[in-house]
């Protein structure tokens, strides 16, 4: 598998006039081609910041690190994403090679313009075509991801389809342009529960066939056990564990993966009480020192993790993990 | 008295849309539903969207008119019929049965304090004499809630998700209630934080032997917390149970995909049976004969005609489809 | 005319100075001003600054007689000469004081501004009260009627209305009836916006709950749609301040408002409307600035009330 992602040190702060808020903190993953990996996180987490800072689409607020970097690999070569300026250049990641789905369909598409407009502009924007081209590729595409009579649909107006279709159109619309990576931010949360399911086969499906990478966002722990082959788990800004999806589902590490495991209601032992992570997730304006979760954690080794910020710890079979309670599996 | 909290037969719900005077057309949200709520229980209500649940809780609470059939509440010490119900003793209902919202964003008025929140209920129905006897009981209730005296003199704005939640149900606890709605109430929540308000939730049934509502659509927040549950599908009641029964033999076709359809935790859990096809019809456009038959798996000709009705059986496991039993038989 | 100084008509503004060429005093003073006809100007009365002599610029001296703030007689001036009149922006064509009639300008457009948009307040508060909080069909019947308002436009309006007011009124009652005609005009843009917010407004998650109480609507409204709106409104009121303003300006300039002796920016500006005032005596201008000073005063008050009160609504994930 080739790489397509690199993220290394990501720290991003926003300017506000409360101060310097510290939104993501030396995050460092990659991605494989035709890897899903999902980035889940509870709010406050910083999963969304991460996701637009890969689109360069940060506020203008934002402060970058000065060792962040994001380099995505591309069939032209390398492209440092954080040094992109000029909108040209950044046309290269947004909508490009990067395409982004967002939870509430509604919010992505204009709604005084058809459907089948905007796809068209899309592509029209991202390649050299012809607008009938752009057209029969945009069909094309509404078909692909299950929407009938998709050259009817093409002329119609987002209001018109449903929650479910507007999100396929979505996807029909972000996948158009053959992007390398898709970022598909929280892309069913807003979507009932037997619709999602239908959602996500589909992006199941459309890997299989696109070969792309995608970053699933989400809070929902189940659909990343459904769709991705890794999941990385952030919390206020830093990451905090990862590795592949059975790995940290069925052993998880880090005590706060474990309490949201827990606090999880499952449904083959109903007997089971649910139980919560104490506690609520700091203020981002008072970022707890040391570990970012000794505030909440019931599995305190030591002063360390009131002064110390733990250091991703390799526990072997791609897990790491950045908790003081381990130490490296080859000590 | 020993009879049910509320009986409801035959209700329905029904909004008038269109305008001019000949295509009057009437949007029936909620149809024929009976059912019976225990008191002391938890009893959950399911669907997805345009499935009427959050129009019943409503409804049950007279906040949207009763348009056909009849509920009837007893408490062991009042008894009304909802659906014709006078003014004075809509009153005297309203301090007995209250609604906790979903988004704890919108609910809580954000230029009063937590205090003035609470303790609005007492002041207009009028249920205390003087502002010591509010504060005392505000305090009380705030105390249940886990809220303390520093809590209740701030504004909404300063609290996070699972605290405001925690707001709207001292509010709605305030004046005593027998009878408590709850209608989504976790839906908006982290999972971390979900786990504690449904926490909260159960140690107030059982302390207070309050009668709960809960309304939802996540399949497996009701399986933890509710003795009892109904499946709503476009306005009808498709199946009613108690919680393990529903849980270990799910009889409806819907209710089978709905369980289908929860992305499970178990990554090798995939390409499970019943994935549905198809959208959920436009409440507008309801689906002659049975609502569901345009997405089952089972439907035969009887289904595109016959609207099934609710079978009772002596386990109070009750189906409204016309193929259960033969269903079951072949499973 | 009251206090209009008749050597010194058209004169331009006598700014006060501290030297000359005879040397610098502490004191300022002016040159003063001497009309004279002789037969060397073939007899026509011709103003001569007198650079020898100097009057002094004093404070507090006696003047004509008038009353402090309405009610307190009273015949002390804040500045003046020992012997005649200064007139720091000049005077107009009939000999009165540029300074003094921009000081009561000011005054009168700030009481004709204050009692226009409170009546405009009261009527856009319930009418668009009412039309935001019923809705239905209420809400459109009132609507309708604003609309119907809206349209109207101001200027035929005023001219029928000045029309009908009879030429004797005296000034006073004069102002009294262009206030009100303002308030009148003014409340349909801000009724609309009352409305707008309280429909959206009523339809909150917070508003159902406190009617699941059994609230009244004078509860709801009370505790939970007025303070909602109260940034709003103050902010509204304090923007259309100078649109009030503004108006009564554009009104008395083209003799449709306030009239003589009343002093009014308008008024003054209807003076200033011949070549011959434009060319040569440009002091006529100077309330104008003072005007501009004044509106940009009250918008700025406004924005940063305006900026100030929205950041406390609802703050979301």
């Amino acid at each position: 598998m080739s790489a397509l992602l690199d993220v290394k040190n990501l720290t991003l702060q926003f300017r506000t006039d409360e101060g310097l808020i510290t939104a993501v903190e030396d995050v460092s993953f990659s991605l494989n081609k035709g890897e899903v990996m999902g980035l889940v996180g509870e709010s406050g987490s910083g999963k969304s910041v991460t996701a637009k800072a890969l689109m360069h689409l940060n506020a203008r607020n934002a402060v970058y690190g000065p060792d962040s970097r994001i380099t995505l690999h591309t069939e032209r070569g390398e492209v440092d994403v954080l040094s992109l300026r000029t909108p040209r250049d950044l046309k290269v990641v947004r909508g490009g090679a990067i395409s982004m789905i967002f939870q509430e369909p509604m919010a992505s598409f204009a709604p005084a313009i058809t459907i089948g407009k905007q796809m068209v502009e899309q592509l029209q924007l991202h390649g050299d075509m012809s607008k009938a081209r752009a057209k029969e590729i945009s069909v094309e595409m509404l078909d692909r991801v299950g929407i009938s009579d998709a050259s009817q649909r093409f002329d119609q107006y987002a209001f018109e389809l449903s929650g479910g279709m507007r999100q396929r159109a979505m996807i029909a619309m972000a996948l158009s342009t053959k992007p390398a990576l898709l970022i598909a931010d929280e892309p069913t949360t807003a979507l009932d529960v037997t619709i999602q399911a239908q959602v996500i086969d589909l992006m199941k499906d459309l890997v299989d066939e696109f070969h792309m990478g995608i970053i699933f966002i989400t809070h929902d722990l189940g659909v990343v056990a459904q769709t991705c082959d890794r999941v990385n788990v952030m919390y206020l800004g830093r990451l905090i564990e990862e590795g592949p999806v059975r790995e940290v589902i069925r052993n998880p590490k880090h005590p706060y993966t474990q309490g949201l495991i827990a606090a999880l209601p499952k449904l083959d032992n109903l007997d089971q009480p649910l139980t919560a992570v104490p506690g609520d997730i700091p203020s981002p304006l008072e970022r707890p020192s040391g570990c970012v979760f000794n505030t909440r954690c019931s599995q305190i080794v030591g002063a360390a993790c009131t002064t110390i910020g733990p250091n991703a710890v390799d526990l072997g079979a791609d897990h790491t993990v950045a908790c003081h309670i381990y130490k490296e599996v080859a000590e | 008295m020993n009879g049910p909290l509320i009986r409801a037969e035959n209700l329905s719900v029904g909004f008038p849309i269109g305008k001019g005077l000949f295509d009057k057309f009437v949007l029936k949200a909620v149809d024929d539903v009976t059912l019976h709520i225990e008191k002391g229980s938890f009893f959950g209500l399911v669907g997805e969207s345009g499935s009427g649940k959050t129009t019943l809780g409503r409804a049950l609470l007279k906040a949207v008119p009763i348009t056909g059939g009849s509920a009837h509440y007893a408490d062991g010490e009042v008894a009304y019929d909802l659906e014709t119900i006078g003014k004075a003793d809509l009153k005297d209902y309203r301090k007995r049965a209250q609604l906790i919202f979903q988004d704890p964003y919108a609910a809580l008025s954000p230029r009063m304090t937590v205090r003035d929140i609470i303790a609005e209920p007492l002041e207009v129905m009028g249920l205390t004499r003087n502002r010591q006897e509010t504060d005392e009981r505000v305090r009380e209730t705030a105390a249940k809630c886990r809220l303390n005296l520093e809590h209740l003199r701030r504004f909404p704005h300063a609290f996070s998700g699972g605290q405001r939640q925690r707001i709207s149900i001292a509010r709605a606890l305030v004046s005593g209630p027998k009878l408590v709605v709850a209608d989504e109430s976790v839906a908006a929540l982290d999972v971390s934080i979900q786990a504690d308000v449904l926490n909260l939730l159960k140690e107030l049934q059982r302390d207070l032997g309050i009668t709960f509502m809960f309304i939802s659509h996540d399949l497996s927040v009701v399986a933890h917390t509710c003795d009892h549950v109904a499946v709503m599908y476009l306005g009808r009641l498709v199946e009613t149970a108690p919680t393990r029964q529903l849980f270990a033999a799910p009889r409806h076709p819907y209710t089978k995909a709905l369980f289908s359809a929860i992305p499970s935790l178990d990554p090798d859990d995939r390409g499970k049976a019943q994935k549905l096809e198809g959208e959920i019809p436009s409440p507008m456009k309801q689906p002659l004969g049975c609502k569901f038959h345009t997405r089952c798996p089972h439907v035969i000709d009887r289904c595109k005609v016959e609207e099934p009705r609710l079978q009772s059986s002596a386990t109070e496991h009750n189906v409204a489809c016309h193929r259960w039993e033969e269903l079951l038989q072949n499973a | 005319m009251a206090g209009r100084n008749k050597d010194y008509t058209n004169g331009a503004p006598q700014i006060p100075q501290f030297c000359d060429k005879n040397g610098c005093s502490l004191r300022p003073f002016i040159h003063p001003v001497e009309r004279e006809r002789s037969l060397a100007t073939n007899f026509r009365w011709v103003t001569k600054i007198n650079e020898d002599k100097r009057s002094y610029v004093t404070f507090l001296p006696k003047g004509d007689a008038y009353k402090l703030f309405g009610v307190i007689k009273s015949d002390r001036h804040l500045f003046g000469l020992e012997e005649g009149k200064i007139h720091v922006f000049g005077t107009d064509e009939d000999g009165q004081d540029i300074f003094s009639r921009t000081l009561h300008a000011i005054w009168t457009s700030l009481q004709v501004g204050t009692i226009g948009v409170l009546i405009a307040f009261v009527l856009a508060l319930i009418i668009g009260g009412v039309s935001g909080y019923y809705g239905g069909w209420i809400d459109s019947v009132i609507q309708m009627i604003t609309d119907a308002f809206r349209t109207v436009p101001a200027i035929p309006l005023f001219m029928a209305v000045a029309a009908f007011m009879p030429p004797e009124i005296s000034a006073e009652a004069r102002f009294f009836y262009i206030s009100i005609i303002l308030g009148f005009i003014g409340w349909p843009t801000l009724a609309r916006r009352i409305r707008t917010h309280l429909l959206t407004e009523r339809n909150q998650e917070y508003v159902l709950a406190a009617q699941l109480c059994g609230a009244s609507s004078s509860h709801v409204i009370r505790r939970h749609l007025l303070p909602s709106f109260t940034s709003y409104i103050i902010v509204d009121l304090v923007i259309s301040f100078p649109y009030m303003v503004l108006s009564e300006t554009a009104l008395s300039f083209i003799g449709l408002g306030l009239k003589d002796p009343v002093s009014s920016l308008g008024v003054m500006l209807q003076k200033a409307t011949s070549a011959d005032v434009m060319l040569n005596y440009q002091w006529y201008f100077i309330p104008v600035a003072f005007f501009i000073v004044l509106v940009m005063a009250f918008v700025f008050v406004g924005d940063g009330l305006r900026d100030a009160a929205d950041p406390y609504s609802e703050v979301n994930k």
